[in-house]
């Protein structure tokens, strides 16, 4: 599939998916609090407007989900931005300032690597009141290690171009290099490399909450949701098919996109 | 019957032919020479051949070799084919080897694979024929990585592989483009001695490779096959407009005029520069001046230090040290620190267009940048107004403005890459083997562009380069270097009519010309460039020198100055 067709096919699809997120919770009789004991683990039908059937405690699992998902893309895309800001401040950084300091830097992230961050996560979600910031924030500082890597990678060897040694030798300043020659060759693989953190901080985050350690009930996410659907798996198979597999597709749009964003770059750069 | 019958081959890639309807015939035992610029299908006609193309080329006419079709053949009729019928060199010796196995293990596959040894007696085949190809010591050779051998050994060891099964045809694609000079006289050679019955197809851009190795000459514009006959009367008598306009594009180290050297004041010095990386002294001692309105030439291989030098001169790398002096003035060894009137003064073109060229950028972008950083007074309509005649210099319309660096092709690139460097009308111009890299016809442009420009605006040129053959008809004075040294120092016509220093010859000795009628010489060096890192004792130049003789290896020689050329050499030619 050719990087423009697979950009537009998972971008309209996650658009969707999103928009009605955003708008369906309106449309529907229902909300996601509101418990309703006789009418537990129903299936999805359309007479009494449970589209996806009802969860053990008998709340929509229509608005339910819908309520996962914008929770879920929420914390992805906050916790990306989060890694983002600090990943490439530091990476670019680190390789525009170069020897010492960019030593110094990198062994921090080198240190920072070696510790077990999921643990570190878990601690904090137990030592804290368990609060949707502290798991944008937690998410995001595992992520940023590996964002300043690559763009301190990418910057190193930006700067050892021969377009930066043109500027330099013209007497362009240190600061229009930067912001004309460095940064927006940059913009390509940053952008590529969000697309695709996106996905691991959706994941990390059903892990948490699968585990019981993040959003707290009657809040939802689409992890904390297959983590309530596997207890029915036998009996309400729905329970858990519904948000699982939303949850699948949510996660093979990002990294196709993040691959067909990929495409287009590189195209521009060799072709 | 041929050994090879091409019949209207014609390459697709969708719409677009890359080749159209060539015919090529091989008789056993000859040698053809497949010439043509950049984009004329000759790699495509070669990878036919070999049965190699893409599965989305879509091809069509017929190739028959030895009376056998290869069009549409099955992979194991191929199979048998390459390697064992026919042997292969392509440019880059470092992706023909498979880096992870040792050499001898890879030459031993081939004569396994198609039983033309057994086991026992399969590893003396294999040393012979690292023998055979000059590798020194090849029982130990054998047993070395790719990486570990250096890149006209690797050519070497190509070469063995692809005639150890004693092919009937050798397609070799560029095999010495990636090589210095003195190293591809050595490769030529051996090609032609170990040759015995296999027909040649030899395929490369540079006339003088196609003059001194092979009987039959095809040229290639296009896709199209424009011309082919014996060597001697393509060269001789032309028959297409295409092959004149090469062979006119084709320089010749050995006859044409040279410039008359120029009499202006002294711009720029360069006195006892030293650069060090590390443990490697890529620059020793080297002083040099040069004069308004004149051309300077740095001439060496890789390794000569000429890079290191004017990287040095313009502040971009640091010298340990040295001094340059601009106008008179001292300038600071950081370009950082260097007055921005000398910025301005000193620009830099480099070898390769597509690096040198911001590639988020627009042209306009690209040429205005040095504008707006010395001239800010400038409002967008008169910058745009300075680029668009800048471009207009340089050959370039209006309409590659708005084109981005991947829009561009080499040569259109390296002329915007020239526009950068020209648009502040700098009193220097460094060029970096910025030709290197361009067809033979676009070269000859950009060469004549630069000469008016010159003439026009009384700009000095260092003009770096590794061709003595392109140096010949620009450059008014001529530097040799070697390992980081000054070797020789002269006037151009003192330089080509009677170089003084060895090394100067065997480097004018290793240049093809582009003229049937003169012989090849034999390679005039042994030997590669030895490494930098660790050279060798007293005149680093002795351990390949067939002059040398007492005191060569131990007391390293001063430039002295004989008839006008500063040279520094024990024994110099007189």
């Amino acid at each position: 599939m050719s990087g423009n067709r697979s950009i537009r096919i998972t971008g309209s699809l996650l658009l969707t998916v999103a928009i009605v997120a955003l708008v369906g919770p309106w449309a529907s009789p229902y909300d996601y609090a509101t418990t309703n004991l006789e009418n537990i683990l129903a299936a999805p039908s359309l007479r009494d407007m449970h589209l996806f059937g009802t969860d053990d405690l008998g709340r929509d699992l229509f608005v339910r989900t819908m309520l996962g998902i914008r929770v879920t893309l929420l914390v992805a895309i906050v916790a990306s931005l989060v890694s983002l800001v600090i990943g490439v401040t530091y990476g670019a950084l680190a390789g525009f300032v170069g020897g010492r300091v960019d030593a110094a830097m990198m062994r921090l992230v080198d240190t920072l690597y070696a510790l077990p961050f999921i643990f570190f996560v878990i601690l904090l979600m137990v030592a804290f009141e368990r609060n949707f910031l502290l798991i944008f924030v937690a998410i995001g500082a595992i992520n940023w290690l590996d964002m300043a890597r690559i763009v301190r990678g990418q910057t190193l060897s930006l700067r050892e171009r021969e377009f930066v040694e043109a500027a330099r030798l013209t007497g362009v300043s240190t600061l229009r290099i930067v912001f004309r020659h460095i940064a927006p060759n940059l913009v390509g693989i940053v952008v590529v490399y969000v697309t695709l953190t996106i996905p691991q901080a959706i994941l990390v985050e059903s892990f948490l909450s699968y585990l019981g350690l993040g959003v707290q009930e009657p809040q939802t996410s689409l992890g904390a949701l297959v983590d309530a659907g596997v207890k029915h798996m036998e009996g309400a198979p729905w329970v858990l098919l519904v948000p699982a597999s939303l949850l699948a597709l949510t996660l093979l749009c990002f990294n196709f996109l993040g691959d067909g964003l990929r495409d287009l770059f590189d195209a521009r750069h060799t072709s | 019957m041929s050994l090879l019958d091409v019949q209207g081959l014609t390459i697709r890639y969708g719409e677009e032919a890359v080749v159209d309807g060539v015919d090529l015939y091989i008789e056993r035992g000859e040698s053809v020479g497949l010439v043509g610029e950049s984009g004329s299908g000759k790699t495509q006609s070669a990878l036919a051949i070999l049965g190699l193309l893409p599965k989305h080329a879509l091809i069509s006419g017929s190739i028959e070799f030895d009376g056998q079709q290869i069009l549409g053949a099955s992979d194991a009729v191929l199979n048998t084919l390459r390697a064992r019928r026919i042997g292969v060199v392509f440019q880059d010796p470092m992706q023909a080897l498979n880096p992870y196995l040792r050499i001898g293990t890879q030459l031993r596959q081939i004569p396994l694979a198609h039983g033309l040894a057994n086991k026992k007696d399969v590893d003396a085949r294999v040393i012979e024929m690292l023998a055979s190809v000059g590798l020194p010591d090849p029982e130990r050779q054998s047993r070395a990585y790719p990486h570990e051998l250096s890149g006209g050994m690797r050519q070497r060891v190509v070469l063995a592989s692809a005639l150890i099964a004693e092919p009937d045809l050798l397609i070799a694609d560029e095999p010495t483009t990636a090589l210095d000079v003195t190293v591809q006289a050595q490769i030529l050679d051996l090609l032609e001695d170990l040759r015995d019955n296999t027909a040649l197809l030899l395929i490369t851009h540079d006339l003088g490779i196609i003059a001194g190795y092979c009987e039959h000459t095809v040229v290639l514009d296009g896709g199209r096959l424009v011309e082919q006959g014996p060597t001697t009367s393509v060269f001789a008598a032309p028959g297409h407009a295409h092959t004149r306009q090469l062979l006119a594009a084709a320089p010749r180290v050995d006859r044409g005029e040279v410039p008359v050297a120029a009499k202006g004041s002294t711009i720029l010095s360069v006195g006892d520069a030293e650069v060090q990386y590390r443990d490697l002294t890529a620059v020793r001692g080297v002083s040099f001046s040069l004069r308004r309105g004149e051309t300077v030439a740095i001439v060496g291989e890789s390794g000569s230090g000429k890079s290191s030098l004017v990287r040095a001169m313009l502040g971009l790398v640091p010298m340990s040290s040295g001094r340059v002096v601009y106008a008179g003035a001292p300038l600071d060894e950081t370009v950082e620190r260097r007055a921005k009137s000398a910025r301005r003064d000193l620009q830099l073109v480099f070898q390769d267009p597509a690096s040198a060229l911001n590639p988020q950028m627009r042209v306009l972008a690209i040429v205005e940048e040095p504008l707006r950083v010395h001239e800010p007074q400038l409002g967008a309509t008169e910058r745009r107004q300075r680029v668009v005649a800048m471009l207009d210099d340089v050959g370039l319309g209006e309409k590659y403005l708005r084109r981005f660096p991947h829009e561009l092709s080499g040569g259109q690139a390296q002329r915007v890459a020239i526009a950068r460097a020209l648009i502040l009308a700098p009193k220097v111009l460094v060029c970096d083997e910025a030709l290197a890299a361009l067809d033979g016809s676009v070269r000859k442009q950009v060469l004549e562009m630069l000469r008016s420009v010159q003439e026009d605006t009384g700009l000095s040129i260092v003009f770096i380069s590794h061709d003595l053959a392109v140096v010949r008809s620009i450059s008014h004075r001529v530097l040799v270097m070697y390992l980081g040294r000054l070797v020789e120092a002269a006037d151009a016509k003192t330089l080509f009519a009677s170089p003084r220093h060895p090394y100067t010859r065997a480097l004018l000795d290793s240049i093809p010309v582009p003229d049937p009628v003169v012989r090849p010489k034999r390679a005039p060096l042994r030997g590669e460039v030895p490494s930098p890192v660790n050279p060798p004792a007293g005149c680093v130049f002795h351990p390949r020198c067939a002059r040398a003789g007492d005191g060569c290896n131990s007391k390293a020689p001063v430039l002295r100055d004989i008839a006008g050329t500063r040279v520094a050499c024990h024994y110099p030619e007189s």
